[in-house]
């Protein structure tokens, strides 16, 4: 049938101060179900996307980072982090959520989702995509 | 070529919705395909008919609208976007529960697979945003 | 496989023409537009980077955006191309796929 495109959606901002982290999220729940080749790019401020322990009660926004936990669920397993960014951040994977996911491959064993990968590395990723999704 | 373009942004905010407009125009120009023009985001504002800006200066719906008959193009609003900030044809009107629609004929509103689907069949994809 | 990388934001309001240069693979172009225009200027924090980078590599300029800003091409960094909108479109059709640094 059609050809399957390797889409790649680039975050590179924070979550609450604008609005990109929610509505690009969104994209990537419909485009789910489209079968491409799909994957995440978390680097710059868009690694603060995935922080644990997010609590929005006080400012009266919706908390969407528990959304981030079910993408596994809709097959999408490919969650790049990149390594500086974090760094620059004072971050380390522990501050990140536990993303995970079933490999229906590997009789459903637990995966982890996030992939943490080099500047280097994740610019090489890019250069792979039919697709670029930037918010 | 085929094209897809997406526009982040709302008209006269950013350069994004001006900047789209002009490379759509180059493009056609030259013969390639605009296979869709997405609005995401407050750029959904951009399909706006109740708009008056400026008479001195560009009204970029309506370019967009002379733009869109000259070559038949498909410019669709997403609608969870447009729901959010209040950008309505008649049957969101209806659906909502409204009592008035806003939205410019030139525009459709639709769901976010049309971005994607857009992503799968152009041969490229611009983003115009902040 | 070569990518184009657009710009459009000045240097120094945000970091998108940093982190641009810092994932450039090669056969890159990038094309600073909008307020990216900016970072074509010599002799800013950020002109080294991107001397460097149209040295290695193909660095465009639109050079609409950069009169619209009163800005005087002799200001601005060798080996810079100046495009319009419809080098643009070239750029973005030669290229095989295109990253909006936004």
């Amino acid at each position: 049938m059609s050809e399957i495109k390797k889409f790649m959606y680039i975050n590179r901002k924070a979550p609450y101060g604008t609005v990109y982290a929610l509505e690009s999220l969104e994209v990537v729940l419909i485009g789910a179900a489209f079968d491409q080749d799909v994957s995440l790019a978390f680097l710059d401020d868009g690694v603060f996307q995935l922080m644990k322990g997010q609590d929005t009660q006080g400012v009266g926004m919706k908390n969407f980072s528990p959304t981030y936990s079910a993408l596994g669920d809709y097959d999408v397993t490919k969650l790049y982090v990149e390594q500086e960014s974090l760094d620059e951040r004072g971050l380390t994977l522990d501050d990140l959520l536990p993303l995970k996911y079933e490999d229906e491959d590997d009789d459903w064993a637990e995966k982890d989702s996030i992939k943490l990968v080099s500047r280097e590395e994740l610019a090489g990723l890019m250069e792979d995509q039919d697709v670029l999704l930037n918010f | 070529m085929k094209f897809a373009i997406q526009i982040n942004e709302g008209p006269y905010q950013h350069q994004a919705v001006d900047s789209a407009y002009q490379f759509a125009k180059a493009a056609l120009d030259k013969g390639h395909e605009i296979f869709r023009v997405f609005f995401y985001h407050d750029g959904v504002n951009t399909a706006t008919r109740l708009a008056v800006p400026p008479q001195d200066d560009r009204n970029l719906t309506k370019l967009w609208a002379e733009l869109a008959e000259q070559h038949n193009l498909d410019m669709v609003v997403c609608v969870a976007a447009a729901q959010r900030r209040g950008v309505a044809d008649e049957d969101e009107m209806k659906r909502n529960g409204k009592d008035a629609n806003n939205i410019h004929p030139a525009f459709r509103i639709s769901g976010l697979g049309q971005l994607i689907e857009a992503g799968i069949a152009a041969d490229r994809v611009m983003v115009f945003g902040d | 496989m070569a990518t184009l990388h657009t710009v459009n934001k000045s240097p120094f309001e945000k970091n998108s023409l940093a982190t641009c240069l810092s994932h450039l693979q090669s056969g890159y172009a990038v094309l600073l537009f909008e307020d990216g225009v900016y970072g074509a200027l010599r002799g800013t924090n950020i002109a080294g980077r991107v001397e460097d980078a149209a040295k290695s590599g193909r660095v465009y300029v639109l050079g609409e955006d950069f009169k619209a800003r009163g800005l005087d091409e002799g200001k601005m960094i060798e080996g810079i191309n100046v495009v319009d909108y419809a080098g643009f479109v070239d750029l973005a059709t030669d290229c095989d796929r295109v990253q909006s640094w936004l």
